[in-house]
C-alpha cells in the first residue's frame, strides 16, 4: 500500500489515479490518512465551491452536467462530488448520478466522484468535504457539490459552499411551499429546472414573490431566480454568469470571509462529531441498549455514561 | 471501520437490457457495497475513465448483446494502458462457454452466467477483493 502522504505530489499535479485514491482513503477515515489531509489542506482554498441542492428528481444531476459543459467552454476545470444515499439497513448504496453526466466522460479536466452518505444527515457527509479539499488542491477551479435529494430541512450544504444553488422543479407544490422556512432560505441563487415545461413560469413567479416578502440573509444580495432547461440548454449560460457574479460579489464586499469562517467552524464540528462517534463504536453503545429499552436509564443518562461524564 | 467495497456496474455498447444489471446492483448494495451504476450504452473508454475517478475495486460489466469478445479485451487493455490493473474486472450475461474460458484466460476475474445465485456473486466479489489485498 502506498502511504497517503506519497500521493500528495500526484494530487497536486492533478494525476487522476492519485486524486481518486486519496479521496478513497479520506472517505475511509483511517488514521493513516490524517497527516496527508493536513499536508493537503495547506494547498486548498483556491477553488470556488458551489453547492447544489434540491428535492429528489428536481434535476440536480442534469443541471450539474449542463453547467459543467458550459464552464468547460469557458476553459474552467471542474470537480464534482455527487452524493447519493446509503441504505439504512445494509450500509450499501447505489449511486446513479453519473448516468446523467455521461457527456462529461473522457474529459481530463472534469473529475466526477460519487459518494454515499453513510448515515450522515443533512444531505452531506464529512468525506464529501474532504473530497472537495482534494479536488481543490488538484487544481479544479470550480468544485460542485451535488447533495442527495433533500426534503425541506437539509441545509448542511450551505455550510460547505461559497455559493449555494437551490433547484426547484415546476409542479411540485404551490406558493405556500415557497414561504415555509428551511431549504429555500439558504439559496444564494434559485434555479427553476425543466423550464421548458408549461408551469415553470408559475414556479418562478412564486419564488420571486417569496423573495420579496423575505428578509434576505445578506441585504446586498437578493437571490436571483434563474430558469434553466437541460433539454434545450436555456438559461445555462445565464446561470454560469450569475454564479460568477455571486463569486465576485462575495470577494468585492468582503462577505467571503463570513462564509469561510462558517465553513471552517462547521468542518471542525463535523470532524469532532465523527471522532467521538468512532470512539464509541456500536458495541459500547449496545451495552446500554437493554437498560434504555427497559426504562432503567434515560437515553440522556446512557449518553452521559458513554461519554464518561 | 472497514470501508465498503466499491463496484462500478456498467452496460457497454448497443445493449439495452438492463433488468439483470439492476438486480445485480441491488444484490451488491444489499451486501453493503457502494455501487456506481453508469447507465446504458457506455463505451469501454467511458467505463474505464469512470472506474479510475471513482477508484473502484471492481468493474462489473453486463453483456447481453454478444459483443463480449470485443468489449472485455478492450476494457482490460485500457486498464493496462492507464496503469490501473489493480481494478478487478468481472462480467455477466449471455456468454458461450468457450468464450467464457477465453475471457478468463485474458484476465476477466469471474463470469456470472444465467441462473447464478445472488450469494455466488457477492462471495466472489468479496473473495476477489480480499485476494487482491490493500492497494
Amino acid at each position: 500500500m502506498i502511504p497517503s502522504l506519497e500521493l500528495i505530489p500526484g494530487v497536486l499535479a492533478g494525476r487522476q489515479r492519485d486524486v481518486a485514491r486519496l479521496i478513497t482513503r479520506a472517505e475511509a477515515g483511517d488514521h493513516e490518512c490524517r497527516p496527508a489531509m493536513t499536508e493537503l489542506y495547506r494547498h486548498t482554498g483556491k477553488a470556488h465551491i458551489i453547492g447544489i441542492t434540491g428535492v429528489p428528481g428536481s434535476g440536480k444531476s442534469t443541471l450539474v452536467k449542463s453547467l459543467t459543459i458550459a464552464a468547460r467552454h469557458a476553459g474552467r476545470r471542474i470537480g464534482i462530488v455527487a452524493i447519493d444515499p446509503s441504505s439504512p439497513f445494509s450500509g450499501g448504496a447505489i449511486m446513479g448520478d453519473r448516468i446523467r453526466m455521461n457527456e462529461l466522460s473522457g474529459d481530463p479536466n472534469v473529475f466526477i466522484r460519487s459518494m454515499a452518505t453513510r448515515g450522515s444527515l443533512g444531505g452531506l457527509c464529512r468525506a464529501a468535504l474532504d473530497a472537495v479539499d482534494v479536488l481543490d488542491a488538484a487544481g479544479y477551479e470550480l468544485v460542485i457539490i451535488e447533495t442527495v435529494g433533500v426534503g425541506q430541512d437539509e441545509v448542511e450544504v450551505v455550510r460547505a459552499s461559497h455559493s449555494t444553488l437551490v433547484v426547484s422543479a415546476p409542479g411540485l407544490g404551490d406558493d405556500i411551499q415557497a414561504i415555509k422556512a428551511g431549504i429555500l432560505e439558504i439559496a444564494d441563487i434559485h434555479v427553476v429546472s425543466k423550464c421548458d415545461k408549461p408551469d415553470a413560469q408559475r414556479t418562478i413567479a412564486d419564488l420571486k414573490t417569496m423573495l420579496m416578502l423575505d428578509m434576505p440573509r445578506d441585504p446586498n444580495w437578493m437571490p436571483p431566480v434563474v430558469g434553466t432547461s437541460g433539454e434545450t440548454g436555456k438559461g445555462i449560460d445565464e446561470l454560469l454568469k450569475t454564479i460568477q457574479t455571486h463569486h465576485d460579489y462575495l470577494h468585492s464586499s468582503g462577505r467571503i470571509q463570513d462564509r469561510l469562517r462558517m465553513i471552517a467552524e462547521s468542518r471542525i464540528l463535523k470532524t469532532a462529531e465523527e471522532l467521538v462517534r468512532q470512539r464509541f463504536v456500536r458495541h459500547r453503545a449496545d451495552s446500554f441498549t437493554d437498560q434504555v429499552t427497559q426504562r432503567q436509564l434515560s437515553p440522556y443518562q446512557a449518553a452521559q455514561r458513554l461519554l464518561g461524564e | 471501520m472497514q470501508a465498503p467495497i466499491r463496484v462500478l456496474i456498467a452496460k457497454v455498447g448497443l445493449d439495452g437490457h438492463d433488468r439483470g444489471v439492476k438486480v445485480v446492483a441491488r444484490i451488491l448494495r444489499d451486501a453493503g457495497m457502494d455501487v456506481i451504476y453508469t447507465g446504458l450504452h457506455r463505451s469501454s473508454e467511458d467505463v474505464v475513465n469512470a472506474a479510475i475517478q471513482e477508484d473502484v475495486d471492481v468493474i462489473g460489466v453486463s453483456m447481453l448483446s454478444g459483443a463480449h469478445m470485443t468489449h472485455f479485451p478492450r476494457i482490460l487493455n485500457l486498464l493496462k494502458e492507464k496503469d490501473a490493473t489493480d481494478i478487478i474486472v468481472i462480467g455477466g450475461g449471455v456468454i458461450p462457454d468457450a468464450d467464457a474460458v477465453a475471457l478468463k484466460s485474458m484476465g476477466i476475474a469471474d463470469l456470472f452466467l444465467q441462473d447464478t445465485p445472488p450469494d455466488t456473486i457477492v462471495n466472489s466479489v468479496r473473495a476477489l477483493v480480499e485476494a487482491r489485498g490493500q492497494r
